[in-house]
């Protein structure tokens, strides 16, 4: 651990609200991507010198938003300050920094809708807090967007629905557009639309990978467990974040996916072309940019004939694959326009595309077609942590809320000692881990490590109380950011795994039994 | 005269502003499905979620009990003395509007005491006075206006509300009659006016904008329908 200029937030002894500490991480800023990294995604290299044409460029691209996105215009109109959201955002329980409020996040893009899209801010500014777009404001949009990870935990108490990752989607589109860009996510766009990976892993390279991966697994097991990949014609086409392919714990669930193909006996491939179900598109709201990333998955799968595409773990990949590859791309059902019927007239239409893995592997296991030895797990004392993309965001199976149920039904179903964290931070109030939403880099740890307080908290309970020694997640946004995280409140980082790491533990491969 | 002209203003203003409001909110594509889930996965069931939505403020209550405590206050306060209120312009009164009388009657100390609470939280919620602004306190202000000049009127002086009806009857029949010159009823009737006049440009809009709020207005049934709006379908052409 290096050293941090800041405190470790406390656990608190009684989850009470902190009070507000003005300014408190208003030092907090991303790098800003250099003028390679905006031209490789069309976007405005660098702010223009004059503030008058980035102020003309902002309030355009704002009023082209408020067209395009009800979301948007509603939820600008609609808040009425009642602060149901105030104590809501991770952000603000681990920093106090009240612009880390809901509202007041919101504000910050809202103050600027009144004064240049309301009849009262133009005539009454200062009554409705309506204020003019200036430098300052700008750059505090660019610090204050960047600490929210769009987790939409807000969104569940708000009277409204209103949804600040909307809000926040929409104030980094502006900050793209008018040059302002974030690195971090904005380089790793450039390299899945380049390479097809947020890697910049090349084929070539996730080729060697997977052959190692086999030839470890075959040492270990004894079975020859395959890792197909650009296989024509194969059944399934499996699409998983490209840390699966080399980063702990993240590798140890891409060992599970293959156990499960190879146990069902059902052929599968990989795409070296589209080999990342991640879409950073979603983090700056920008549609064009969403769709360019999830169209790779839907040449692949016309590409090589597959007739299920299955989603690995990962947290926004399954909300943009689940809710947004059937718009984006055709990748779903029920369509009748040319452009998406020519995909799913080859999908099958017996199975739900896309299909996540735990679906995938929960199916299997209810039809009998997966063996388990369940006590191979029985030296983890087991947690679930909801990622916030699948929890509020997406769904699995038919109803409702499958998205909570499936995994911890598979977890049962592998293992025997499970135990939730507190009813007030899992499921639909989950909290995030702190590093979702395109915070995953290190300038931002400070905000990283004190957003991940309360499921820190929540986490330490289970621990004291259970013995819980394994949190089990399936997104690698979370499995990366705990692994940082944990060791920060004295939990060993691999605390953290995946639900497919513990499927690989106890499943059965053949006839050994 | 000068009552009956100020009406008919914030009638139409009110009027047109939230048609225009609405239309605008209508017309504005939700290119993308967006449901907090987990979501009700049929219209019938997204129908229940918005009832329950505006009925109970569910979400509100999962939030913070007290704010829902008095805004639910408020707004069913509200409700009831909006409807007891139809007695000054339906003649002759309906049956059930006479049933409706004695709540409608008592129901606005049941705003009042709901915008009380909410107000209090204003100033006492270190949070709540960060993110307030002068105008979230000048609403509360114009609503307890208007609660507390209606309430006198009906339990502290007393006003012709026969002639008060004539006035409204009138109103709406393009005919102009006398209006009482009760300072109470006075202000009650300007503080609505003016209530009226600002409703579609005030956050008071969070009660068309409910209702169209992606978040809880779409069914979660996004692998099973195809979702694209018009701006969306074109980049597709292209």
């Amino acid at each position: 651990m290096a050293d941090l200029e800041f405190q470790i937030p406390k656990f608190r002894e009684i989850a009470e609200v902190p009070a507000i500490g003005v300014g408190a991480m208003a030092h907090s800023r991303p790098h800003v991507a250099n003028e390679k990294i905006q031209e490789a995604l069309g976007y405005q290299t660098k702010l223009d010198a004059d503030w008058q044409t980035t102020h003309d460029k902002a309030i355009g691209k704002f009023g082209e938003l408020l067209g395009k996105y009800r979301s948007l215009k509603v939820f600008m109109d609609s808040c009425v300050h009642c602060g149901a959201c105030t104590d809501k955002c991770h952000y603000f329980i681990g920093t106090n920094d009240p612009k880390n409020m809901p509202v007041a996040r919101q504000e910050l893009m809202r103050s600027v809708y009144r004064r240049y899209f309301t009849l009262a801010g133009k005539m009454f500014p200062g009554l409705v807090g309506a204020k003019d777009l200036t430098k300052e404001l700008l750059d505090e949009w660019y610090t204050y967007f960047w600490q929210c990870s769009e987790c939409r935990r807000c969104s569940v108490f708000c009277p409204y629905g209103i949804d600040t990752a909307e809000v926040t989607m929409a104030a980094r589109n502006i900050l793209d557009t008018v040059g302002y860009g974030q690195k971090y996510t904005n380089e790793i766009l450039g390299k899945i639309n380049k390479i097809g990976n947020n890697l910049g892993l090349p084929g070539p390279a996730l080729e060697n990978t997977l052959e190692g991966l086999e030839e470890d697994l075959k040492e270990d097991t004894g079975f020859d467990i395959k890792y197909p990949l650009d296989v024509q014609g194969a059944e399934v086409l499996l699409v998983t974040p490209s840390a699966d392919f080399f980063a702990e714990p993240h590798i140890e669930s891409l060992i599970g996916y293959g156990k499960v193909f190879h146990a069902a006996g059902i052929s599968w491939t990989l795409s070296s072309y589209a080999s990342e179900a991640g879409n950073f598109g979603l983090f700056d709201g920008d549609y064009a940019m969403m769709r360019k990333v999830a169209l790779r998955v839907r040449k692949a799968a016309l590409e090589l004939g597959v007739k299920r595409i299955v989603v690995g773990e990962c947290g926004h990949a399954w909300r943009v694959a689940y809710a947004f590859w059937n718009t984006l791309s055709g990748l779903g059902a029920g369509a009748k326009d040319p452009f998406a019927v020519e995909l799913q007239k080859q999908l099958d239409p017996r199975h739900k595309q896309p299909t996540h893995i735990c679906e995938f592997t929960w199916d299997l296991i209810q039809q009998g077609r997966l063996k388990f030895d369940k006590a191979a797990n029985d030296h983890r004392v087991i947690t679930f942590h909801d990622s916030c993309n699948v929890a509020r965001a997406s769904r699995m199976g038919d109803h409702p809320g499958g998205q909570f149920d499936i995994p911890r039904n598979i977890i049962r179903a592998v293992a025997n000692k499970y135990v939730d964290m507190a009813p007030e931070t899992i499921r639909e109030v989950t909290f995030c881990c702190g590093g979702g939403g395109g915070i995953l880099t290190d300038e931002l740890i400070e905000a990283r490590i004190k957003g991940a307080l309360p499921r820190m908290e929540a986490l330490k309970r289970v621990v004291d109380e259970h013995g819980v020694n394994f949190m089990a997640a399936i997104c690698a946004i979370c499995k990366a950011q705990f692994t940082k995280v944990l060791p920060y409140y004295g939990f060993n980082m691999r605390l953290i795994g995946g639900v497919h790491q513990l499927v690989s533990t106890a499943i059965r491969l053949g006839n050994e039994q | 005269m000068l009552f009956a002209i100020l009406f008919y203003l914030a009638f139409v203003v009110m009027v047109v502003g939230l048609a225009y409001k609405i239309y605008d909110y209508a017309r504005t594509p939700a290119p993308l499905s967006i449901p907090t889930t987990p979501a009700p996965t049929t219209t019938p069931g997204v129908a229940f979620r918005m009832a329950r939505e505006v009925v109970l403020f569910e979400s509100l209550f999962k939030g913070n009990l007290w704010t829902w405590l008095f805004g639910w206050m408020f707004h069913v306060g509200l409700l009831l003395v909006l409807i007891r209120h139809l007695r000054y312009f339906l003649d002759p009164i309906p049956a059930w509007l006479v049933l409706v009388q004695p709540f409608g009657k008592y129901a606005a100390f049941l705003m009042v005491a709901g915008l009380g609470g909410l107000w209090l939280r204003r100033f006492f919620v270190e949070r709540i006075r960060y993110i307030s602004t002068p105008s979230d306190h000048l609403w509360l202000a114009l609503l307890i206006g208007v609660g507390v000049s209606g309430a006198a009127m009906t339990f502290v002086t007393h006003v012709d509300v026969v002639a008060v009806k004539v006035f409204f009857l009138g109103l709406m029949a393009f005919e102009i009659y006398p209006l009482p010159t009760h300072p109470a009823l006075l202000i009650h009737l300007f503080l609505v006016a003016l209530l009226m006049l600002l409703f579609p440009f005030s956050k008071l809009l969070h009660a068309p904008g409910v209702f169209f709020s992606p978040t809880r207005n779409q069914a979660d049934r996004p692998r099973e329908s195809r979702h694209l709006a018009a701006w969306a379908a074109q980049i597709e052409k292209n």
